[in-house]
């Protein structure tokens, strides 16, 4: 008897332990899932051609080239994000170049996703004599670069690190993305506005920061804006199996439109049981759901009609964005995802905003700092393929209009 | 209607579990051992059944057989190099091993299939499910073949481990491994068999949760493993019904705590009802009460 007790304090206090470790895991888990199209292996190839690109990159003009670093991960877990990134920025770079004006050199270093190995490459390219920097690509990693580039004065525009901490209380970093919460705030507005529910349900991952902070923007939003929520239910990564019990309190509620701020993996899930359950509302979803339809083996005709809220999309009619995404296609054969259009607008803004501040690229990277610090605070305002008219606060954080898309056969098509 | 619902939503989710509490408790049983790895070898059993139906456009009878023989070997294969050798040390150094084999499974499953998550083509698909009350109540194929699965399985292991010499050989094994190496078992033998049988079970398990909860990651043994687990210590661990019992349990509690408690807290209460029931019976629902005779 005393035994069997013993053994079953064991077993609970292991079952704990491991409860946590799983958490560990599927937490490594959700960054791998995070927003983007799960295409590393045709990204591969890329890579290689991209780095010859680097090298060969033209030093003409005035005989000296503005040298941008460039940080993601290449490699690893993230390695799609990060190699969209530095396609994207390539792209810009040498176009640049070849109108022939002012001159940029890129350098990318590859972090794999680690803060540690992140600063490293930081310092590598310092010591190169980067003078303004296009970085990071993921969060993590630019919280710890973030911090030393403001103490070494290096400009800074990170594509896709979307995190509020980022920029905070960093008076020479900018984001070219929306901060997560902010996607809740727009989502709320482009329902409203285009009418697309009148009873909305939302589930999202209480576990998760991105999905949380976007929930209560939108929430509060929502009030605001006189949108009803009539049902709102959580899961979490240990919980993200079965979503029985959220899409039935949805379905009872009578709501037309479910809200889904939060990754595609789960959003696959959800769409294929509401769809075995005969349940079909308007699904309407936000950056994460990016990357939903390259999912290896998902059914599209389940994401038939899905809703999304993101920056790009790469079917819009606009001049800029077909040239982009052509241009994309045949370097590197693949459609460009919103990081490599954010990256491409990265480098593009710095060049704008180079040119209305008179930067040279003799000017030390100090310099540099406090000039594009002032053109990005002051009356700049950048067209991209990302937005238009996009301004930035003193903050650093983005303001831009966000584009509604549904998926309609496979395929993204903008509203 | 909606408690019917719920009801019925609960034994859908149990029965997954209940089907790998099953090569839990049956490993438990016999070798007396907590295989944390068997959660993953679940994982690997489904990606091999997805390789097989995928890539090698193999009909879904084919993967699943496919499957069962990889994760019989690959049992046998981890008994044989990571549990044999420490079948004299104490039982925590088994323990922590098996934690270390199942990180293993799932870190080699993210080289071999990388971190993208797939999506699992069911292998019941076609197959309608019954329907009540005009649609309002539906039970899919997965679920109704998932129950039946849990039934024979364990009607099948209750047989096997009560009449056959094999499995009477196992019995003697679990209670006793010196004296039954004294009347002639192979105990060696015996633990091994008793390992291909529970992960040849975990393929089938690994089948059948992708089918239910199509996304397919190298973590996805771990949270259904864990959840077994607990549903395999509520019902008694080394009891086979009380394995089938304790996860059907669990799954109802479950989807009771998130539709009329929480969403939020539905893990905690799930845990909670775990605590009370082993202060309660420390055994668990079924499990048999063992005095150890000095």
């Amino acid at each position: 008897m005393n035994h069997m007790k013993k053994l079953m304090a064991l077993l609970l206090a292991l079952s704990m332990v491991l409860s946590l470790a799983a958490c560990g895991g599927s937490d490594s888990g959700s960054t791998e899932s995070a927003p983007a199209e799960g295409e590393a292996a045709e990204a591969a190839p890329a890579e290689g051609e991209a780095a010859e690109a680097t090298e060969a990159a033209p030093v003409a003009g005035d005989g000296v080239a503005l040298k941008i670093g460039g940080i993601g991960p290449t490699s690893g877990a993230a390695a799609i994000y990060g190699t969209a990134t530095m396609n994207g920025a390539q792209i810009a770079v040498d176009e640049i170049n070849a109108l022939g004006g002012m001159q940029f050199e890129l350098n990318w270093q590859d972090d794999e996703h680690d803060p540690e190995k992140s600063v490293n490459a930081y310092n590598t390219l310092k010591d190169w004599g980067m003078q303004a920097l296009v970085g990071t690509t993921t969060t993590g990693p630019a919280l710890a670069v973030s911090a030393e580039s403001n103490v070494d004065r290096i400009f800074e525009l990170t594509p896709s690190a979307s995190s509020p901490d980022v920029v905070n209380g960093k008076d020479n970093v900018f984001q070219m993305c929306f901060t997560d919460p902010n996607q809740g705030t727009a989502s709320a507005q482009y329902i409203s506005e285009q009418a697309l529910g009148s009873k909305i349900a939302v589930i999202y991952n209480n576990g998760d920061a991105y999905s949380t902070g976007i929930y209560n923007k939108f929430a509060a939003e929502a009030a605001e804006l006189g949108l009803e929520i009539v049902s709102t239910t959580t899961f979490t990564d240990e919980t993200a199996n079965d979503f029985s019990v959220q899409l039935n309190d949805a379905k009872n509620a009578g709501a037309d439109l479910v809200f889904l701020p939060i990754y595609y993996t789960p959003a696959s899930l959800i769409l294929a049981q509401a769809d075995g359950m005969g349940y079909a509302p308007k699904f309407f979803g936000v950056d994460g759901m990016d990357g939903i339809l390259t999912m290896e083996g998902f059914n599209t005709a389940l994401a038939e009609g899905v809703m999304l809220l993101t920056p790009f999309s790469a079917d819009a009619e606009d001049e800029l964005t077909q040239n982009f995404v052509k241009t994309y296609q045949e370097r590197y054969g693949d459609i460009p995802n919103q990081f490599a259009a954010d990256a491409y607008d990265c480098v593009y803004a710095i060049y704008n905003a180079c040119q209305q501040a008179g930067i040279t690229a003799d000017m030390s990277a100090a310099d540099i700092c406090d000039a594009l610090i002032a053109t990005f605070t002051g009356d700049f305002s950048f067209n991209g393929v990302t937005g238009e008219g996009m301004t930035w606060d003193a903050n650093g954080e983005v303001s831009k209009s966000p584009k509604g898309m549904i998926i309609q056969n496979g395929a993204y098509v903008g509203m | 209607m909606n408690l019917l619902l719920n009801t019925i939503n609960g034994i859908s989710l149990g029965s997954i579990y209940a089907i790998i509490a099953l090569g839990y408790t049956m490993v438990y049983g016999i070798a007396k051992m907590l295989n944390f790895a068997h959660g993953d070898v679940i994982m690997v059993g489904a990606y091999i059944c997805f390789c097989a139906m995928s890539y090698l456009s193999l009909p879904p009878v084919v993967g699943v057989v496919m499957a069962m023989v990889v994760c019989t070997i690959l049992g046998m294969v981890i008994e044989r190099l990571a549990y044999k050798p420490l079948r004299s040390a104490p039982s925590l150094a088994v323990l922590i091993t098996a934690i270390g084999v199942s990180y293993f499974l799932q870190n080699a499953a993210l080289l071999i299939w990388k971190s993208d998550p797939k999506v699992f083509p069911s292998v019941l698909a076609g197959i309608p499910g019954l329907e009540f009350f005009g649609g309002e109540l539906r039970l899919t194929a997965v679920t109704i073949v998932t129950i039946l699965a849990n039934i024979v399985i364990m009607l099948a292991l209750t047989t096997f481990t009560g009449k056959t010499k094999t499995g009477k050989a196992m019995r003697a094994v679990s209670e006793d491994k010196g004296a039954a190496q004294l009347m002639g078992i192979d105990v060696n033998r015996t633990i091994s068999l008793t390992f291909a049988i529970g992960s040849g079970l975990a393929a089938i398990a690994g089948v059948l949760l992708c089918s239910a909860y199509p996304t397919l990651m190298p973590t996805t043994g771990s949270m259904p493993g864990i959840k077994a687990f607990t549903a395999a210590v509520l019902g008694g661990i080394g009891s086979i019904p009380g394995a089938m019992l304790g996860g059907i349990l669990l799954g109802v509690i479950e989807i009771f705590a998130r539709a009329y408690i929480s969403t939020q807290l539905s893990d905690a209460i799930v845990f909670a009802v775990l605590i009370v029931v082993l202060l309660i019976r420390p055994t668990g629902l079924l499990g048999k009460k063992i005095t150890e005779k000095v």
